[in-house]
């Protein structure tokens, strides 16, 4: 398949890499540096170029490209690529935009602008945030089948009681299963008897509920978050806040400037928003932020995400979700103590990963570093499953497969080896990368 | 809006504007014309109404220069039309000569200001000494009548939908003239709006006189004839509370009173909300926030009541023409909801005379002569919404106390209300609170002065009465009995509550203050 992609930022080169090695690649970019940097690190064709001007698209050869992925830093460039894009040819296209609002306009065409799928960066980045904050210990969260069935990657913290238990202990959930266990970057498939350790991060997969009760069997004093604050009204933070409402919470919201706050408020009716610097002791004693379960900072840059992520830390906070705009700092948050670093970039670049894999499997998650995935899809007549009790078919999958869970008219089926996999069930299935296309084929 | 050269307040267009009003308002005598015609009573009063509605219209209408209505003219012109209009709506009244407020004397004029200010104000308070077809004819009642229903949903707001000159400060005029905190443009033409507002008023009039003729033709209420079908209709819809009636609703059976009461519901509900139901939309008006407070405000104040009422602590002597309450579910059920609702939307009907409650009762409906109905509607008083408001800012003053750094809007609904409106209702509150208090002081000396024996609550009752546009009170000024035994002085005064409180205070204040008239 011939992929064009459009702005060769950090979110256009993650996407060029992961598809680098099973499509064609086209990168267009503006900044001739970049398409230099390109030529060398991957294995990709880079253009350099304005990607909303017709002939740099017509020299991408766009027309005959069945994907077009609009990246760049900008909604309306990306918007107006995909639309110039829609002229030349019959490509898919996907726009990456920060602000929700041409989301809002989208979701009711589906095709307006001539866009074909939409990534919301801001939106996502808040979906992922509440999803995490919602979880203690949780790494990383993904659903599939519609929310029946969520994957959640957890961490196993220090003086755990689940630390050197079995996997066979652990398990006392009825509708979860451990995927896959990853230590010092490494994946281990587990079986009944390996024992979990400090420090590893457990893949799940399961109902919803059940990630829960995992998550307090992990950390049992926590009984779940009650007392989130956000850091940072932007769109990020405002997008978090509403969430967390529909949610069912009542998060605090600081933020600086006070016509932002005033809007903010009058947006949010169940959040209490407070008008000061979020770096002000003062404020953070009066508000007794130390004793919050989480603490999400969303300000504007990594510095004083940073800054007040470690404040919250070191006043007692239980955990604290940073957001950071350098992907690469990730590592270096997490290194210094904050819990959870989530990057919108790398997000938005998962998204669209995601979706351009999806067209094979139904959804798709990637676990950390690109060293397994999560896969859904739906069983037709020639998948190996068909059928077969699990047990049976089991056998004719390579190793480093796991099934995770099974759905059926909307309902969540606990996968046994008895369990007989039907035509148009939904299976959730966690694969490494190595496998990946056996099984795909198989399935 | 443009200014006039010299900055000053152009007063010649705000005055040449009031005779086009009365220009208009001339065919308003017609009605009780062809009644006096029909019954064979003296038509002179209404010709010669009309006439001099003409006469006064064209001549003021000379004024006219080639000044704008702006601001301040629009300020200027509500404020004198609801002063000029009831004074020439005593013509009537002095022509014929009838009763306490025909006598061509000072303190007759005055009686027939106040008559003719309380109806216009919908007010509904009467120095009529006896209210009665006999003594003041069928068409003179039904002037009386018709004055509160041109009044209830504005002469203004009236002119707007008729005027097409009105097109640019119409929108300015109606916000003066209509309760409530600012006039919501339900379509892009304001004459559209004003033509609708009308329309759903007008419509309202007609249900409400079909259902009460209905009701009297079927049997039910013999004493509800044509004539005291229109007549009520009339003054229900502006929540006005006048009757030819000299004991009100008291004169018709408990059926009657059951119906009266839904049509003052809906005469103290926000009109534009009705608009949204005939478009299709009825959920604008059954999830207001503030249609609901004020059902909520009613429910609670006519259940309190018409308990107090049923165990028989509500009433300190027997009443008249009324059957046994204390015992009877059906009974004090209706009276208490009746004298509530009438109180609370200012209407001012009564279907029994309240001087009979104890104390206890009184007190309580005293409380519900402040509330008043819903912003834009035809009532008077406080109105609901600015409660609502004031209460909701106080829990943010307490919720910020412990968050100091909190930004907390105040919430109407689903909506934050800007914080100049938060101050604009307390302003009004405050304002209409103490005029409130002082006028109650100034009604105790006046009646101290002229022997008139008063008491507290009575002279509480007159204030908020004229003031709030309710119309009747307690004591002297209970609802079968008028504000006759006042003297000259004491009426002007009301009457001067009566103006103010029907435009809602601050449109009357700000052409008294210098500003106003300088650069």
């Amino acid at each position: 398949m011939r992929v064009v992609i459009v702005g060769a930022g950090e979110v256009g080169s993650n996407i060029a890499e992961s598809l680098a090695q099973t499509h064609d690649v086209v990168v267009v970019d503006r900044d001739p540096e970049m398409v230099d940097a390109l030529t060398y690190s991957h294995d990709v064709l880079p253009i350099q170029g304005d990607g909303t001007d017709v002939d740099t698209l017509e020299e991408a050869d766009v027309g005959d490209a069945e994907m077009v992925i609009a990246s760049t830093d900008d909604d309306e460039t990306n918007i107006v690529t995909c639309g110039a894009a829609n002229v030349l040819g019959d490509a898919f296209t996907i726009a990456r935009t920060k602000s929700p609002k041409y989301l809002k306009a989208w979701e009711r065409g589906r095709h307006a602008f001539g866009v074909d799928f939409m990534v919301c960066t801001d939106l996502l980045t808040a979906e992922a945030i509440v999803g995490l904050a919602g979880l203690p210990t949780a790494q990383d969260v993904d659903t599939f089948v519609d929310g029946l069935v969520q994957m959640t990657e957890f961490k196993i913290p220090e003086g755990s009681p689940v630390a050197g238990q079995t996997v066979a202990e652990a398990d006392k959930f009825d509708s979860l299963t451990f995927a896959g266990i990853l230590r010092a970057d490494e994946i281990i498939i587990p079986s009944g008897t390996t024992r979990l350790r400090a420090g590893d991060d457990v893949v799940a997969i399961g109902s919803p509920d059940s990630m829960r009760q995992f998550s307090s069997a992990i950390a049992p004093q926590e009984d779940g978050p009650q007392d989130i604050v956000i850091v940072g009204g932007g769109e990020i933070g405002y997008q978090t806040a509403r969430l967390l409402e529909e949610r069912g919470f009542t998060p605090r919201l600081i933020e600086q400037d006070e016509e932002r706050a005033r809007w903010l408020a009058e947006k949010l009716p169940k959040t209490t928003v407070l008008n000061s610097d979020a770096t002000d002791q003062e404020l953070l004693e009066r508000e007794n932020i130390g004793l919050a379960d989480v603490v999400v900072a969303a300000l504007e840059n990594d510095q004083q995400n940073l800054l007040a992520t470690l404040l919250a830390k070191r006043m007692g906070t239980d955990r604290a979700i940073a957001v950071v705009d350098t992907g690469d700092f990730s590592d270096l948050f997490e290194a210094v103590g904050i819990d959870v670093a989530v990057s919108p970039r790398k997000v938005t670049a998962e998204e669209i990963t995601r979706f351009t894999r999806a067209r094979r499997a139904e959804n798709v998650a990637i676990i950390e570093g690109d060293q397994a995935e999560v896969l859904e899809f739906e069983i037709d007549a020639e998948s190996l499953l068909v059928d077969r009790p699990i047990q049976e078919s089991a056998a004719d999958f390579p190793e480093g497969v796991v099934i995770g869970a099974i759905t059926r008219d909307g309902e969540r089926i606990t996968p046994r080896g008895d369990t007989v996999v039907r035509k148009g069930d939904h299976v959730v299935v966690f694969a490494e990368t190595a496998v990946l296309e056996t099984v795909t084929e198989q399935l | 809006m443009s200014r006039v050269a010299n900055g000053y307040v152009d007063y010649r267009v705000s005055v040449a504007f009031v005779g086009t009003v009365l220009k208009f308002l001339a065919v308003a005598p017609l009605f009780p014309l062809v009644l006096a015609l029909y019954y064979g009573e003296n038509p002179l009063p209404f010709i010669v109404t009309s006439a001099v509605m003409v006469a006064l219209g064209f001549g003021l209408e000379q004024l006219r220069g080639d000044g704008d209505l702006g601001n301040r003219e629009a300020f200027l012109l509500v404020s004198l039309s609801w002063l000029v209009v009831p004074l020439v709506g005593t013509v009537p009244y002095l022509v014929a000569g009838t009763g306490t407020v025909g006598s061509l004397t000072v303190g007759g004029f005055v009686n027939a200001l106040f008559e003719s200010m309380s109806g216009f104000t919908t007010t509904g308070a009467t120095v009529l000494g006896t209210i009665s077809v006999d003594t003041h004819g069928h068409a003179m009642l039904m002037w009386r009548q018709l004055s509160q229903w041109l009044g209830g949903m504005g002469i203004l707001v009236l002119m707007v939908a008729i005027l097409p000159e009105l097109s640019v400060g119409g929108a300015q005029v109606m916000n003066q003239e209509a309760p409530g905190l600012s006039i919501e443009k339900l379509t892009p033409r304001i004459q559209e709006t004003a033509r609708a507002l009308w329309g759903i008023y007008a419509a309202f009039t007609v249900a409400a006189a079909v259902v009460y003729f209905l009701i009297g033709a079927v049997g039910i209420a013999p004493e509800m004839d044509l004539y005291n079908a229109v007549a009520h209709a009339l003054t229900t819809m502006p929540t006005g509370g006048f009757s030819p009636q000299g004991r009100s609703i008291e004169a018709f059976a408990p059926a009657i009173q059951w119906a009266v009461m839904p049509f003052m519901i809906v005469a103290g509900t926000n009109f534009a909300l009705f608009w949204y139901v005939f478009d299709g939309e009825p959920r604008r008006l059954t999830d207001n926030p503030e249609f609901r407070s004020y059902l909520l405000a009613m429910g609670v104040f006519g259940v309190t009541i018409s308990a107090l009422l049923l165990a028989g602590l509500g009433l300190a002597t027997d009443p008249e023409n009324v059957a046994v309450i204390p015992g009877n579910v059906e009974n004090s059920l209706r009276q208490g909801l009746f004298q509530v609702i009438s109180i609370v939307t200012t209407t001012g009907y009564a279907s029994m005379d309240f001087n009979t409650w104890h104390p206890a009762a009184q007190t309580v409906l005293l409380f519900a002569f402040f509330l008043g109905g819903s912003a834009g509607s035809a009532a008077g008083s406080i109105k609901i919404v600015r409660w609502v408001l004031v209460s909701k800012s106080m829990s943010r003053s307490l919720f910020t106390s412990i968050h100091p750094d909190a930004v907390h809007p105040v919430r109407f609904g689903r909506e934050a209300v800007d914080e100049s409106t938060i101050r604009d209702v307390f302003v009004f509150v405050m304002i209409f609170l103490t005029l409130f208090a002082a006028s109650t002081v100034l009604i105790y000396l006046d009646s101290l002065r002229t022997g008139l024996e008063l008491t507290p609550l009575e002279a509480m009752s007159v204030a908020i009465a004229t003031l709030g546009n309710i119309g009747p009170g307690f004591g002297v000024v209970g609802p079968m009995n008028n504000f006759l035994p006042f003297s000259p002085a004491a009426k002007l005064y009301m009457v001067f509550l009566m103006w103010i409180g029907r435009l809602e205070i601050l449109s009357v204040l700000v052409i008294l203050t210098p500003s106003f008239w300088r650069r």
